[in-house]
């Protein structure tokens, strides 16, 4: 370990750095930002911000992402966080959902309802959004490998609504690639999941102008055991290859670029979080423009969505989990995010209490409306210690994206498990540096408490999987199966070709097709992937 | 049964992941923790149903089954594995459970026979030595 003397040159201090590994000198001075260019918000590359006003114009969207057990009971809770001043919903599917199979399938077995709400069809997607005007409230769904199928039934529930598909906005997931490299909800291989990415990219382009049709995301990478700095760096690696197919797809970039979207985590390390989304913004800017040729400002600028770190939270002393979000969340704001989800308390027990969701959104509300800091766009701008971490973070995320560049993109690093091996290291010595107490978590590794209280947990039983499975047998006897077979049927046609899928897939849902008949048809056309473990 | 496993008296551990639950961070740092303890570890990977679990503690031979599930799935799937491992006699293998596991369902599970079970900000630490002594080594 490095000793670094003081300039005062009578005492040493160990050597400090940021989560990541960025080294944190002892003082920062204006001599650290000698020949910074810093343009104002709004202005390229948005190191500032995207807009010229930030939350003074709009404050950003507080979206607490929410589901569980049946779709009735997540739609009482969409009601409740809306009647509490939530601004957008964002729906948490469960991981039968997720995965593709309906709450009847063998492998469903007692996980129906349990991460997240289950929808197994378009019965359940009208459920969900009962009495919520889906014109005129945002909705952002967590999904990946079916995410083409919740889409079109939540075109679908529009449809029904009256809504025009015009007036509909939100954001789908739709990632596939950070599947493979961290969450691992993946069903099909590359790049079938890849055209399927790039099908709701294009169908969106030109069907549903309003709609981010992806969520670029870092959050289930740094969630996975990444630093800060492979975050940004495989999300915009992930970011490229998806503008790159849609080059391919024959859409001129300004077509869609302004509607990719973002989607970091913020962790516990204050400044490095603000500087990676900084940083974040100026790569962006930069790459859209001079590595896309894009014109338009809108392709330039980088919109994103936050989630504070669900893997800081802990077991012990659960009440600490307050202050540790009311931090991560501040970061957020302070590095400039459109939207922004806090975490419970009981994070590391259960899905959130109605109490500690509601404690969750407030901290929101008051950092908005109580602190004074959304009045100032980039109020650490010029800080020494900020922007000269905000260019080291450039610098070494511009480093990883060189790398993939040469292994020939992140299809072929995925392959050979450049990006899993980073975190998997990056996870391991982050676990060693606790289990030594060099990186001391409070109520775990240090001021542990004996006898702690137990607190309340949101309980999920079987009673969801068997509602579930019931409500299915009753649309499947009443449903017209045979329009059913046909629409799966010119699916799979669809599929084997190259057509867009998307109004196949439309079709489908609207008779009623499930979540796991549609993904079975995909599943008998491009097979199933199982990945190469990386420990 | 003396094999080559026994004559370097490695314990030898099956971690796994049932169920559709992909959250593998965890399983990854133990399986790894564990070979840096000096143990044989073999690593089942994602989605593996009780069957394929208990099958791969059958061919691989293993002392010890370590369960990694985040899902909220544990009582439909761990009374399943437990149930599988009576069936084919491999009832002294030491099952450990690590996740997202309630008190109450926690208790439950070393009723069935569970050995421990462990919640977030268990220490590798304290997993090593509950193998180290719970295990019980021939030849």
């Amino acid at each position: 370990m490095k000793v670094m003397a003081k300039a005062s040159g009578t005492t040493t201090t160990p050597a400090r750095k940021t989560l990541s590994g960025i080294p944190v000198e002892p003082v920062y001075t204006a001599a650290d930002v000698a020949g910074l260019s810093l343009p104002p918000p709004g202005e390229f590359p948005y190191t500032r911000g995207i807009h010229e006003t930030m939350y003074r114009g709009r404050l950003w969207t507080m979206r607490q992402f929410s589901g569980f057990a049946t779709p009735e009971e997540t739609n009482r809770r969409y009601l409740y966080l809306l009647s509490q001043g939530q601004t957008g919903l964002s729906v948490a599917f469960d991981l039968p959902t997720l995965m593709g199979y309906d709450a009847d399938h063998a492998t469903s077995l007692g996980e129906v309802g349990k991460c997240g709400v289950s929808i197994c069809s378009l019965e359940d997607m009208e459920i969900l959004f009962r009495g919520i005007p889906l014109g005129d409230v945002t909705v952002s769904m967590t999904i990946n490998s079916p995410a083409p199928v919740i889409w079109a039934m939540y075109l679908a529930v529009g449809e029904k609504q009256g809504v025009d598909w015009s007036r509909m906005s939100g954001t789908l997931q739709n990632d596939i690639l950070k599947e493979y490299i961290a969450q691992k909800e993946y069903i099909f291989p590359p790049r079938p999941s890849m055209r399927l990415v790039t099908d709701v990219i294009e169908y969106a382009t030109q069907r549903v102008p309003r709609f981010n049709p992806i969520s670029i995301s870092g959050y289930h990478i740094r969630e996975a055991g990444s630093t800060a700095v492979q975050e940004l760096a495989f999300t915009l690696r992930d970011g490229i290859e998806y503008v790159e197919w849609a080059i391919a797809r024959g859409l001129p970039v300004d077509s869609f670029a302004p509607r990719l979207s973002f989607f970091f985590n913020s962790h516990n390390d204050f400044f490095e979080e603000i500087a990676k989304f900084r940083a974040a913004r100026k790569i962006w800017a930069e790459t859209m423009r001079d590595r896309f040729g894009a014109l338009d400002e809108k392709s330039w600028k980088l919109r994103t969505h936050a989630q504070t770190a669900g893997c800081s939270l802990t077991w012990q002393q659960p009440y600490n989990n307050i202050v540790r979000t009311t931090l991560q969340a501040l970061a957020a704001v302070l590095g400039g995010t459109q939207s922004l989800h806090t975490n419970s308390l009981d994070e590391a027990y259960a899905l959130p209490s109605e109490h500690a969701v509601t404690i969750a959104l407030r901290t929101q509300q008051v950092i908005a409306y109580e602190s004074g800091v959304p009045d100032a766009p980039d109020p650490l701008g010029g800080s020494y210690f900020v922007e000269s971490l905000t260019a080291e973070t450039e610098k070494r995320a511009r480093d990883y994206i060189r790398r993939i560049d040469e292994m020939g993109g992140m299809i072929p690093a995925i392959e050979r498990g450049f990006p899993q091996t980073e975190i998997a290291n990056a996870s391991y010595e982050y676990q060693h540096s606790i289990e030594t107490g060099e990186q001391k978590i409070v109520g775990v590794n240090a001021f542990v408490e004996k006898d702690e209280e137990a607190i309340e947990l949101l309980e999920i039983d079987e009673s969801s999987q068997r509602h579930q499975v019931e409500k299915l047998a009753r649309l499947k006897a009443r449903r017209d199966n045979q329009a059913v077979a046909a629409a799966l049927d010119r699916l799979k046609r669809a599929a084997e070709g190259d057509e867009n899928t998307m109004p196949f897939i439309l079709d489908a849902v609207r008779a009623y097709a499930t979540v796991g008949e549609i993904c079975d048809a995909f599943r008998d056309v491009f097979g199933s992937y199982t990945e190469t473990t990386v420990l | 049964m003396l094999t080559s496993n026994y004559m370097n008296n490695r314990i030898r551990v099956l971690v796994a992941k049932p169920g559709l639950d992909g959250h593998d961070r965890g399983a990854k740092v133990i399986a790894r923790a564990l070979r840096d303890a000096g143990m044989e570890v073999i690593y089942t990977g994602l989605r593996q149903t009780p069957e394929m679990i208990v099958n791969a503690a059958l061919q691989e031979d293993v002392q010890v089954i370590g369960l990694s599930i985040l899902s909220g799935a544990h009582n439909a799937i761990v009374p399943r594995i437990m149930e599988l491992l009576r069936q084919k006699g491999l009832d002294d293998i030491l099952v450990l459970v690590g996740g997202i596991i309630p008190d109450e369902d926690a208790a439950q599970l070393k009723k069935l026979g569970v050995a421990a079970v462990y919640q977030p900000g268990a220490s590798l630490e304290e997993i090593v030595d509950f193998i180290r002594s719970s295990v019980k080594q021939t030849a």
